[in-house]
């Protein structure tokens, strides 16, 4: 059972079903909306969606798990997003990527950590190509990072939610 | 107007096929194929239906549709390389265990293997294994035979309007399933084996109780009692290519060497339920009451309704259906007969239906947890057992059924078929009313495979509109048509398989699938023996009338009322917690819920919800009262519901603060 | 002919108005808020210009205005400025370099310091069409981008905008406008090259029963390493609603989306405040010019999946489904979005389309070749000096791009490779550098123009690795619905990675044809049927490499730890026993004081020792 403190996040489900007509085509747009809400897509309010705009669970689980954008899992306080398209990638944003995984303790599929502070993905191309490799940190975009610099970041972003005994 | 193209460079003549897959097989080429299947809509995704065109190069077959002049190739290295690649990197990752499997000899995959000439496999294979889902009484779930066809989430869509499986995830982690990844039993499933009939490989299949029988039979102590379905007949006579009339008779003498003790048709039963259904139905007609009377045999259809259609369930016909029906009479009336106990008998029905095994274990059909029918098997299953008894079926001497229960009508036997049922009803409710003879029992009106069949009956200058669906996906669209008022009908027969019974997922898989003329030839199986059998209707039945003079006294009476009637409920659609608000604090006084299942939703639940959610913040009560969003109480027909402590409490978005002011203001004040 | 009763807006007016405005403001400067440029801290130095100018100290004879306006292209000399007036283009910008630009607009002045350096000559170039990277492009479809505002509808006016849309209404047909378009030779930008004109012609000739059509425009740019659109976009969004709203009238379209990958909010932002403008201004929506023609845009955010950019899983999720392909027949032209005949073209494509107009077909077919007319963007990344978005006419070659526009390969490293049109192009080589860009010659030698993606590779970049990304993309981008690309794919990388781990035999080589041939030929869709180009050009032109790979377990780039061994050289080591303390594994064996030695069969190569000996003796061999 989630714990909402917030009725408000659930009326603005509600909102968001009302401005999109409850219309099937509106679907994934319904569903970014939703996530901005919640950060993440719990199940039970995909099942209230899937409710009210009448069509089946099966088919809204289906429609979120395909996007890559959209996750059933509650994301971390900061969203690093490295850019693995091919620009980075020729400049080494798999390094990169490994010391940012290694730096805040992610191993294997995982892409959150247990403390819900960091979230960890590759994405294609954010269009920065020319500052390649690039990250992305809830929205703000870090050019030509090396393994080195993003380890100084990541330090930066810990301090400003600290863990105990951090 | 025939049009012209050629197949490896012979001409071939067509019309209005689909797809120039159609028309290259009924020219007698064969193209293989995995995920097309005749009565379903075009998904294209396994690609084993390749051909080369001339000009336009390689095409899948089943996508394309036939064009004046085609030149078409079916076999061409580039065609051949692709069939056996995809083979190959689909048993790469299945676990290909065929000696034990369950399909095994029916299989597509296999067969495509073998014919394909698949004799190495160089991608390695599957490593990782997800658990199966065995959640319910009539499929099974084994993702690690799924090869990704889409058949059954197109079968329960398209058939059953209905939606319980899809896909979810992408690329190489694409999977199958219902919501959530939660088993059948947690979501709307119903049982009807739809997506099981339309599986090319064992991914799903239907739950064996071959096993449990065989236990059974073994077993000295038991009385072990069968009864065979009207629909049955038709599929095996067709498999075994055998007049149906005599393989009735056959089937009934190789399940005594199998071990049975006792032998009954099922199409007794059903002439059972017509007396019961058609004097209901003369009820509900006279006083036009609760109309149209839906029919209830089908368990698919009737867990539909109760998932669906709360409002309705009134409508829905009390009797059981012939299985159980059968099944009570079994329990209750044959231990007197046999001069034995309840207990001591093991009931077993031989259905063409998987919903069948969900339905027999109801809590309707059970006393002192002793079920009224213990073991369902499919048509399938019972194929099965004569294999592995060693029955050399088609040579075995044809034998009869038992007594006392052992005649049946015709009207009993074309139950199995999609109007069966109304034909049947008519035929008996006919004469109920009229009180005369009805000479010409044909209603072709009822016949056929179309999903949507109406008839308008004329008794003695009153007129009976009956409908006649088949699929739940044509039950909808008729409902939501009653719900406008745009039809009125009497009556309304509802079959959730194409075709009715015969066409059921427990039945033999036909070479193409599940085409409807394999169906209809069933169909018309039953209807042949309906005409070579001495009676016609069911009230003409000489043990039906015993059974009434000697047990039930007559149609709705009281004892006919608790042994072959029953009632329904609201059903949830899908298992999930609630939604929990505030602060769950532990001082709380009250816990309210409220539904905001589908039903409730569109009574306002969400609305009273606001409401409710505001009076709450005005009077300050966040740590007094603890609010849960809850999914269904299964109490659909009277929502918005709401619980207050554990009560339902009746309540509109009108009265909310009326009804917050003496149940919680009052209360926690 | 139509002849247009009341036409609510006057375009020339509109344009003379446009004018004065602008040079009432005073004196442009021109600011890169593109992404690259943003990132480098283009809004502190936009902020910087805004604040100076209002400051009275540093008041000019004329107002100062400066403008946010898209990628230059030259994102890797971030943040640009540019002043129009003097034609200055300033690079590297930072905020506090503003101050001292302001001050030499009162001296007339230039700020040597800030300009743009040719590495070749070392000379600070003064003109911005001098600098080479700019020099050879011939920019047409990015002719505004970073020239106007791409916030202001008044600035698109400034070039002629919506004029082009305004002649159709007034004096063509539908069909006069698929016959230009046809004319002009124009080719679908998305990646395929199909004549632009004769879709429209399709469409335009499709039956509805309710006269339903609709136009999409394709933005979502899925290439890992592509950024045209998205530039088009978010530098000069009326230019793509004014082809958009052609295309309508052409097809006899009333409505139409643009899909946007999510990646790209600036973008979305950007288009929807063009919309806005142009709705507001009776550009768009009912009756336009009065004409009777009406014409809706929507905007659909993509929610991450590659394969939507293939445009029945487009339509498919723009319907609110899983962005799953399906198959063609029927096509969109006759089947699309909700079943109504559907035009579909690339951002780039509908960006051509006005200039067409306005100019006419023949000046279009001045660029570019005879069967591909016309310039094509490209993104130029990798091992190059200059990075960036350039605009060249097709035919162009790859020495031209790669040397002249591109400055050549960073480092004085030599060239590889370079890899075209992204997961679905080909690897070319030194071989291919004077080849001229167009569709046919590169479909010729495996690659493709695709959505126009160059990576340029130097002799440093392991080519069995490059093949390896590209499946890897293709594998988890595939949508999962056939076969041959779900599974296929998956297998070619699991070969792949065999390769790259030194587990393969030379047999896989024929086995990674085989399935590469039966994915190109077998998939349902584009993705599938292009995912094995990567692979199969490189194992064209780069075979010996794979070889080196399986046979000797070597990477002559040096770039596959599994192929490099760690080796102490003996006679630098002393002795000193420190590695075989570090060694995780225990590998480093050896007696005090005299040379240690590396046991291959323990070393598991995690580099711990190589930087742990004071006297240097460990290395890396390849
Ligand atoms: C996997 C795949 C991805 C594609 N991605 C894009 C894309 O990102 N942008 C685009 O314009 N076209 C893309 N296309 C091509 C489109 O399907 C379509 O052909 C194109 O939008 C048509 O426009 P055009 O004729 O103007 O090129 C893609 C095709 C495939 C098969
Ligand atoms: S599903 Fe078919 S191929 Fe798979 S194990 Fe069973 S019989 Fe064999
Ligand atoms: S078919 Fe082959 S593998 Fe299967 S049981 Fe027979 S011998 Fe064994
Ligand atoms: S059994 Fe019927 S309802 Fe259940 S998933 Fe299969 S087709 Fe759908
Ligand atoms: S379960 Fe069967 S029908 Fe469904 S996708 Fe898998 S193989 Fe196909
Ligand atoms: S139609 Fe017959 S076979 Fe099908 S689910 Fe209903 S009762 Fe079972
Ligand atoms: S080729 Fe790949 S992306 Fe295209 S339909 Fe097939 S699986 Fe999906
Ligand atoms: S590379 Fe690692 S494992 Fe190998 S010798 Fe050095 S420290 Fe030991
Ligand atoms: S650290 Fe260097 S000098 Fe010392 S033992 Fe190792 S290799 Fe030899
Ligand atoms: S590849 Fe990383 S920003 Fe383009
Ligand atoms: S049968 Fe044609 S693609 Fe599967
Ligand atoms: S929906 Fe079933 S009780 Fe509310
Ligand atoms: S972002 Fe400024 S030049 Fe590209």
């Amino acid at each position: 059972m989630i714990i909402i403190e917030e009725k408000d996040k659930f009326k603005k489900v509600s909102e968001i079903l009302d401005k999109y007509e409850y219309k099937k085509s509106n679907l994934i747009a319904i569903l970014q909306k939703t996530q901005a809400v919640y950060r993440y897509l719990p199940e039970e309010i995909l099942i209230y969606i899937a409710t009210t705009m009448n069509i089946s669970p099966a088919t809204v689980y289906g429609v979120a798990t395909f996007y890559s954008q959209f996750s059933l899992n509650p994301k971390g306080k900061f969203e690093i997003k490295v850019c693995d398209g091919t620009a980075c990638h020729v400049r080494g944003s798999e390094p990169v990527y490994n010391a940012i995984k290694n730096k805040v303790g992610l191993k294997d599929g995982k892409i959150t950590t247990d403390d819900l502070r960091f979230s960890v993905e590759t994405v294609s191309c954010l269009g920065a190509c020319g500052l390649a490799p690039v990250v992305l940190i809830n929205e703000k975009v870090y050019p030509q990072m090396t393994p080195e610099a993003i380890s100084i970041i990541i330090d930066e972003l810990k301090k400003e939610f600290p863990k105990e005994g951090e | 107007m025939s049009k012209k193209l050629t197949v490896d460079g012979r001409e071939v003549s067509f019309t209005d096929e689909r797809n120039l897959l159609e028309v290259i097989r009924k020219a007698g080429f064969d193209v293989p194929t995995l995920c097309y299947r005749s009565d379903l809509s075009i998904y294209g995704a396994c690609r084993m239906c390749v051909v080369e065109i001339e000009g336009r190069g390689i095409q899948t077959s089943c996508t394309v549709p036939p064009e004046e002049g085609m030149k078409v190739t079916i076999n061409t290295e580039r065609t051949r390389r692709i069939r056996k690649v995809v083979i190959e990197l689909l048993l790469k990752n299945h676990d290909r265990e065929c000696t034990t499997c369950e399909r095994s000899g029916s299989c597509d995959l296999q067969n495509l293997s073998n014919k394909l000439g698949v004799k190495q496999l160089r991608l390695g294979k599957r490593e990782e294994f997800l658990p199966l889902d065995e959640s319910n009484p009539s499929v099974v779930r084994d993702q690690n035979k799924c090869i990704l066809c889409g058949a059954c989430i197109r079968a329960c869509k398209e058939i059953q309007g209905h939606g319980v499986l899809d896909f979810a995830n992408r690329g190489s982690n694409t999977i199958v399933t219902p919501a959530f990844k939660k088993d059948l039993s947690q979501v709307d499933c119903i049982y009807c084996g739809q997506c099981v009939a339309h599986c090319p490989t064992a991914a799903l299949r239907i739950k064996s109780d071959i096993d449990r029988t065989w236990k059974e039979i073994h077993n000295k102590d038991k009385v072990v009692v069968a009864q065979i379905a009207p629909a049955v007949r038709a599929a095996v006579a067709q498999k075994f290519n055998l007049d149906p009339q005599k393989t009735v008779q056959l089937i009934a003498a190789a399940l005594r060497r199998i071990g049975f003790d006792k032998v009954f048709d099922t199409s007794f039963s059903a002439d059972l339920t017509i007396m019961e259904e058609g004097t209901e139905f003369v009820t509900k007609f006279t006083e036009k009451k609760n109309l149209p009377l839906f029919t209830s045999c089908c368990p698919a259809w009737v867990r539909f309704a109760e998932q669906k259609y709360p409002q309705y369930l009134s409508h829905l016909s009390t009797c059981r259906s012939p299985q159980q029906m059968f099944g009570s009479v079994i329990k209750e009336l044959l231990p007197k007969e046999l001069g034995t106990t309840k207990e001591n008998i093991v009931s077993v029905s031989i259905m063409p239906c998987t919903a069948k095994k969900a339905e027999a274990v109801r809590p309707e059909f059970q006393t002192n947890n002793i079920q009224d029918v213990d073991i369902v098997l499919t048509t399938q299953e019972l194929i099965k057992m004569i294999e592995e008894a060693g029955i050399d079926f088609a040579h075995i001497e044809a034998e009869e059924f038992d007594s006392p229960f052992g005649l049946f009508s015709g009207a009993g036997v074309i139950f199995g078929a999609s109007g069966g049922v109304a034909e049947a009803a008519v035929r008996t409710a006919y004469e109920l009313i009229t009180k005369k003879k009805l000479e010409k029992v044909t209603i072709k009106e009822a016949r056929g495979i179309n999903t949507l069949k109406e008839i308008i009956l004329n008794i003695e200058g009153q007129e009976v509109k009956i409908a006649i669906v088949n699929t739940l996906i044509e039950a909808e669209k008729l409902i939501e048509r009653l719900n406008k008022g745009e039809v009125y009908y009497d009556m309304v027969e509802v079959m959730a398989c194409p075709g009715g019974c015969v066409g059921g997922a427990g039945q033999p898989q036909l070479r193409d699938c599940c085409s409807r003329s394999g169906i209809q030839d069933r169909a018309d199986d039953l209807y042949e023996i309906d005409v070579a059998l001495p009676i016609h209707k069911s009230h003409e039945n000489e043990d039906i009338k015993k059974l009434y003079k000697e047990w039930l006294e007559k149609p709705n009476s009281h004892s006919a009322h608790k042994l072959l009637h029953t009632h329904y409920k609201n059903r949830k659609r899908i298992n999930s917690e609630g939604l929990s608000f505030g602060k769950n604090s532990e001082h709380a006084l009250m816990n309210i819920e409220i539904c905001i299942g589908s039903c409730c939703y569109k009574n306002g639940s969400y609305k009273l919800m606001d409401k409710l959610n505001e009076l709450i913040q005005k009077q300050n009560l966040q740590d007094k009262v603890n609010m849960t969003a809850v999914f269904c109480f299964e109490n659909c027909s009277s929502g918005p519901n709401i619980k207050i402590n554990g009560e339902f409490i009746e309540v509109k978005p009108e009265n909310a603060e009326e009804i917050f002011n003496k149940y919680i203001l009052a209360k926690v004040k | 002919m139509n002849s247009l009763n009341i036409c609510q807006i006057n375009l020339a007016e509109e344009k003379e108005k446009a004018k004065t405005s602008v040079q009432n403001k005073g004196k442009r400067i021109l600011i890169c808020a593109g992404t690259g440029c943003v990132a480098n801290g283009a809004l502190e130095v936009y902020e910087k210009f805004a604040e100076l100018g209002a400051d009275v100290h540093f008041k000019q004879e004329k107002n100062l205005s400066p403008i946010k306006t898209g990628c230059h292209g030259f994102c890797e000399k971030g943040v640009l400025v540019i002043i129009p007036e003097n034609d200055v283009t300033y690079v590297k910008v930072k905020a506090s370099d503003v101050q001292e630009i302001v001050e030499s607009f009162k001296t007339n002045s230039i700020v040597e310091r800030l300009l743009y350096v040719d590495p070749e000559n070392n000379q600070a170039i003064k003109k911005s069409s001098e600098i080479k990277f700019y020099a050879k492009q011939s920019r047409t479809s990015l002719s505004n981008c970073g020239k106007v505002d791409p916030e202001n509808i008044d600035e698109y006016f400034l070039y002629d905008g919506y004029q082009a849309l305004y002649n159709i209404l007034k004096n063509n047909k539908p069909e006069d406008v698929c016959k230009i378009i046809i004319e002009s030779g124009l080719r679908g930008r998305g990646g395929g090259g199909f004549p632009t004109g004769k879709k429209w012609e399709f469409v335009r000739l499709a039956k509805d029963e309710n006269n339903k059509k609709y136009v999409i425009c394709n933005g979502d740019e899925g290439d890992p390493g592509a950024f045209m659109d998205r530039s088009i976009m978010e530098g000069d969004p009326h230019k793509v609603l004014e082809g958009m709203a052609i295309a309508a009238y052409a097809t006899g379209a009333d409505e139409g989306y643009i899909y946007v990958r999510a990646e790209y909010p600036l973008a979305i932002t950007r288009l929807r405040i063009a919309i806005a403008q142009a709705e507001e201004k009776g550009l768009l929506g009912k009756d336009i010019f009065g004409s009777g023609f009406s014409f809706k845009i929507h905007i659909k955010e993509g929610a991450g999946a590659f394969v939507c950019g293939e445009e029945t899983a487009l339509i498919a999720s723009i319907e609110g489904e899983r962005g799953m392909p399906r198959s063609k027949p029927p096509f969109p032209a006759h089947k699309g979005l909700f079943n109504k005949p559907t035009l579909i073209n690339n951002v780039e494509t509908f960006a051509n389309v006005p200039l067409i107009i306005l100019k006419d077909a023949q000046w279009f077919k001045a660029f570019g070749t005879e069967k591909s007319p016309g310039t094509k963007t490209f993104a130029l990344t990798g091992e190059i000096n200059n990075t960036g978005l350039i605009e060249v006419p097709m035919g162009a070659t790859l020495r031209q791009i790669i040397f002249d526009i591109g400055g050549g390969i960073r480092n004085n490293k030599k060239f590889k490779a370079v890899q075209i049109g992204g997961p679905s192009g080909g690897c070319l080589t030194e071989e291919h550098l004077d080849l001229p860009l167009d569709y046919e010659t590169l479909i010729s030698v495996g690659a493709m123009v695709g959505s126009g993606g160059l990576v340029v590779m130097n002799e440093d970049t392991c080519i069995v690795q490059i093949a390896r990304f590209f499946m890897n993309f293709t594998q988890n981008e595939s949508c999962g619905k056939c076969i041959p690309c779900r599974e296929g794919t998956k297998s070619m990388l699991d070969i792949l990675d065999r390769i790259l781990e030194g587990n393969a035999e030379l047999k896989d080589l024929d086995l990674l044809e085989e399935l590469a041939y039966a994915i190109k030929d077998g998939s349902l869709c584009g993705l599938g049927k292009t995912a094995p180009n990567p692979v199969l050009s490189t194992l064209k032109y780069f075979r010996n490499e794979y070889v080196e790979h399986i046979e000797q377990k070597k990477c002559r780039a040096g770039k596959c730890a599994s192929m490099k061994t760690i080796e102490i050289i003996k006679e630098l080591c002393k002795g000193c026993s420190k590695c075989a303390r570090i060694c995780p594994t225990s590998a480093i064996e050896g007696k005090i004081k005299e040379p240690y030695i590396i046991n291959q069969e323990k070393c598991i190569k995690c580099g711990a020792c190589l930087n742990s000996c004071p006297f240097n003796a460990i290395k890396e061999v390849c």
